[in-house]
């Protein structure tokens, strides 16, 4: 699989850089005078894309670099004449007594979701893959936490977990066990919140691993099976291993849809109580639209902080990869 | 081959650099023209609720005719509203009228966005001076209200008369939790209010915090201490659920609409729903920590002038925003919004056609609003502070006292 992709992914990466470095071909240096016409279909080809990411992805993040590095009040946002402060709201966002808390949930959050997700979609994945009766409508239903729009399945654990009147305590009840307070203790709130996104974070983990695990072909499971290996070693040792790829970006997308999820927490909780279940992502909307009068500053410098998270992990992937393709 | 094709870039990104440039600015005027159709004129409102077949919608137009003038309605959700004006003035296409939650009004005042009564020759001479308080900061008035609403006890009859509760007994805080006390006896639930992190949880403490004696301004001291112990002795001994923590106004109404509640705080707006539910219910001023009634904070819309660039457009704004708040038209509007008229004339109205509003126009008379004393935009700050402490000492994770003192500090 891997030396299949390889190839065309090379090719047009090549060919950007070689306008400017490497020289191409020989046998293309004696058109000289065609490339203007062709080059300039290029440009024209190349202008909406071009257009689009300047208009919906540099400028909205250079306007949010700027909102956090001047302070602003309701008066100066509307004047637009809010005085460069330097990373004055950085610091202040590192002082405030909500930073360690926040980025301490952050990092379980992230952690113990991706981990759940990952290790129940492989385990899914694994028991879909072997073809049995009635086995593709249930992989369809465990689509369904996917297909609902967050509003409707948060909405509904946050009625589940209610600690009066919810399904859940209603059944720990006929268990014999006292009520829990899901989401109103602050020793429960991250961990509903953390069940909640396990739960709709399974099927894109479910769906990426078995097509990754069709890809397997039968053969190395047949060998396996002849030279006496039995359904735990084929596992760990033919499975695992050439899922690799296929992991590693399935981990790496959740990380990053993890690191950012906003609605399911804002919904169950609003980060409470006490800060209890506030990540970086509610903290950040929380100081720029949770309040009357707007902190656009702290806000911004708090998202920029996610970014520049999620960049770092997107790098040490990037860097995986070609080391990966290099061995 | 290298030089002519670093050319050709350059060319290509000052293509892409022009292209860049005409659609933003064809953005921009795009949008700053809609503003300055000098016949038609802006108004925004929290009312999404009413659609274009609506008594309000027609209202609208009607004024808009009366005027001379051709009306373009935009209905936002009330919590949108205040940060969607901000980017508007922003952008220089504020609307030409803006009514918008009683809060907010001090943080556009203070952002430069709206004009003062004076400016506008606006007459507010009616609306009743507390109501009118709310937008007022630095001695000036920043618009007028076209409704008002507060909170109150709803009381269920059947679950307190199970309880063998007298409601007459209820007048101070004592009295109140021995009637909650009863009311667990027998077996029933108590009382249900929204402690919520947001500002709906700020709105729902407000009334205990001023019954107590306390003021906004002095979060650590024992009156505000001994309100909020209240709340939390009520959680502890199960006179309260504890998914107040989490309950909006609407949740905790639907709590008490299933019928096993003897008490619940909540507004003037619930008042069509009390009925729909088939409730025998009544309702009570909230009361003080000593007995009378406690001051509870006024919600509600104020209708306001934003700022334009051609100030030649307050004169026809200014006669829309007469016509809306006329009486005849005010009784209407509020009629259909459940809520308490801001002018007494309409007020006499309303009680005469409807002998239930007779409490909750008591209970607006009352009220206090939110930014009012001249706390205009450090009310937000506070109150931010204040329902976490609240969320603090009920979830358990900090005693009151701490709570609040950790609230003042970070207030400040």
């Amino acid at each position: 699989m891997k030396q299949t992709t390889r190839p065309p992914d090379l090719r047009p990466a090549g060919v950007r850089d070689g306008a400017a470095t490497a020289a191409p071909p020989p046998a293309h240096s004696p058109k000289r005078r065609r490339p203007t016409s062709t080059q300039w279909a290029a440009w024209a080809f190349l202008a909406p894309v071009t257009l689009y990411l300047a208009l919906f992805y540099a400028y909205p993040l250079y306007r949010n670099i700027d909102l956090s590095l001047r302070n602003y009040t309701v008066r100066s946002f509307v004047q637009g004449d809010a005085p460069f402060t330097g990373l004055a709201n950085y610091r202040k966002v590192l002082d405030d007594p909500t930073f360690a808390p926040a980025l301490l949930h952050t990092a379980v959050f992230t952690a113990v979701c991706l981990v759940f997700q990952y290790a129940v979609g492989l385990a899914l994945a694994v028991f879909f893959n072997q073809n049995f009766r009635l086995s593709a409508t249930l992989r369809a239903l465990f689509l369904v936490p996917w297909l609902l729009p967050l509003i409707v399945s948060a909405s509904t654990w946050s009625w589940m977990l209610n600690s009066e009147s919810g399904v859940v305590n209603a059944a720990l009840h006929a268990l014999g066990i006292g009520p829990v307070n899901w989401l109103t203790s602050p020793s429960w709130s991250l961990t509903s919140v953390i069940i909640a996104n396990i739960w709709i974070g399974v099927p894109f983990n479910l769906v990426v691993l078995y097509s990754g695990l069709q890809s397997i072909p039968t053969s190395l499971y047949e060998a396996a099976a002849i030279d006496g290996a039995n359904a735990w070693q084929r596992f760990w040792r033919v499975t695992f291993p050439l899922l690799r790829p296929v992991s590693a970006i399935t981990l790496l997308l959740g990380l990053i849809y993890t690191l950012k999820v906003f609605d399911i927490i804002w919904i169950m909780t609003k980060g409470g109580p006490a800060d209890s279940s506030t990540t970086f992502a509610t903290w950040s909307y929380q100081l720029g639209f949770g309040n009357l009068l707007p902190a656009f500053g702290p806000g911004a410098a708090v998202g920029n902080l996610l970014v520049v998270a999620a960049l770092v992990f997107g790098l040490v992937y990037v860097r995986v990869q070609r080391k990966q393709a290099l061995s | 081959m290298n030089s002519s094709s670093r050319q050709r870039r350059l060319t290509a990104a000052a293509v892409t650099a022009l292209v860049m440039a005409v659609t933003a600015t064809a953005c921009s005027s795009g949008s700053g023209s809609s503003g300055a159709g000098s016949g038609t004129y802006t108004i925004w409102d929290p009312y999404p609720q009413f659609d274009k077949a609506s008594a309000w919608t027609k209202l609208l137009d009607q004024c808009g005719t009366k005027a001379g003038v051709k009306i373009k309605r935009t209905a936002f959700d009330t919590s949108d509203l205040g940060n969607k004006t901000l980017l508007a003035a922003q952008q220089g296409n504020s609307p030409d009228v803006l009514i918008v939650d009683n809060p907010v009004v001090s943080t556009l005042a203070e952002a430069g966005v709206l004009t003062t009564t004076d400016d506008t020759k606006l007459d507010t001479s009616k609306a009743d001076p507390n109501l009118l308080a709310a937008g007022q900061s630095g001695g000036k008035t920043y618009g007028t209200p076209i409704g008002a609403n507060t909170l109150a006890l709803y009381y269920n009859k059947k679950v307190l008369k199970e309880a063998g509760v007298d409601i007459a007994s209820v007048k101070d805080w004592t009295s109140l939790t021995a009637a909650l006390e009863k009311v667990k006896k027998a077996g029933k639930k108590g009382i249900t209010f929204s402690a919520i992190g947001t500002e709906e949880g700020s709105f729902q403490f407000l009334p205990w915090l001023w019954g107590s004696g306390a003021k906004l301004t002095a979060l650590d001291s024992s009156q505000a201490v001994s309100a909020l112990s209240l709340w939390k002795d009520w959680l502890k001994n199960g006179y309260a659920p504890n998914s107040v923590l989490n309950n909006t106004q609407t949740t905790s109404w639907q709590e008490f609409a299933g019928g096993d509640y003897a008490f619940s705080e909540n507004g003037t707006w619930q008042l069509a729903n009390a009925k729909k539910a088939g409730l025998d219910y009544g309702v009570l001023p909230i009361p003080g920590a000593n007995g009378g009634n406690a001051a509870a904070p006024t919600g509600g819309e104020f209708v306001t002038i934003p700022v334009q660039q051609d100030t030649g457009r307050y004169t026809t704004s200014q006669k829309l925003v007469t016509c809306l708040t006329s009486t005849a038209n005010l009784y209407n509007t509020d009629t259909t919004l459940s809520y308490v008229a801001p002018t007494g004339e309409v007020q006499g109205k309303q009680v005469a056609a409807n002998a239930d509003l007779k409490p909750w126009v008591a209970a607006v008379k009352a009220a206090r609003g939110r930014t009012s004393d001249d706390l205009g935009t450090k009310y937000p700050k506070i109150s931010e502070q204040m329902w976490k402490a609240v969320q603090s000492v009920l979830s358990g994770s900090k005693s009151p006292k701490d709570a609040l003192t950790s609230a003042q500090a970070a207030a400040k």
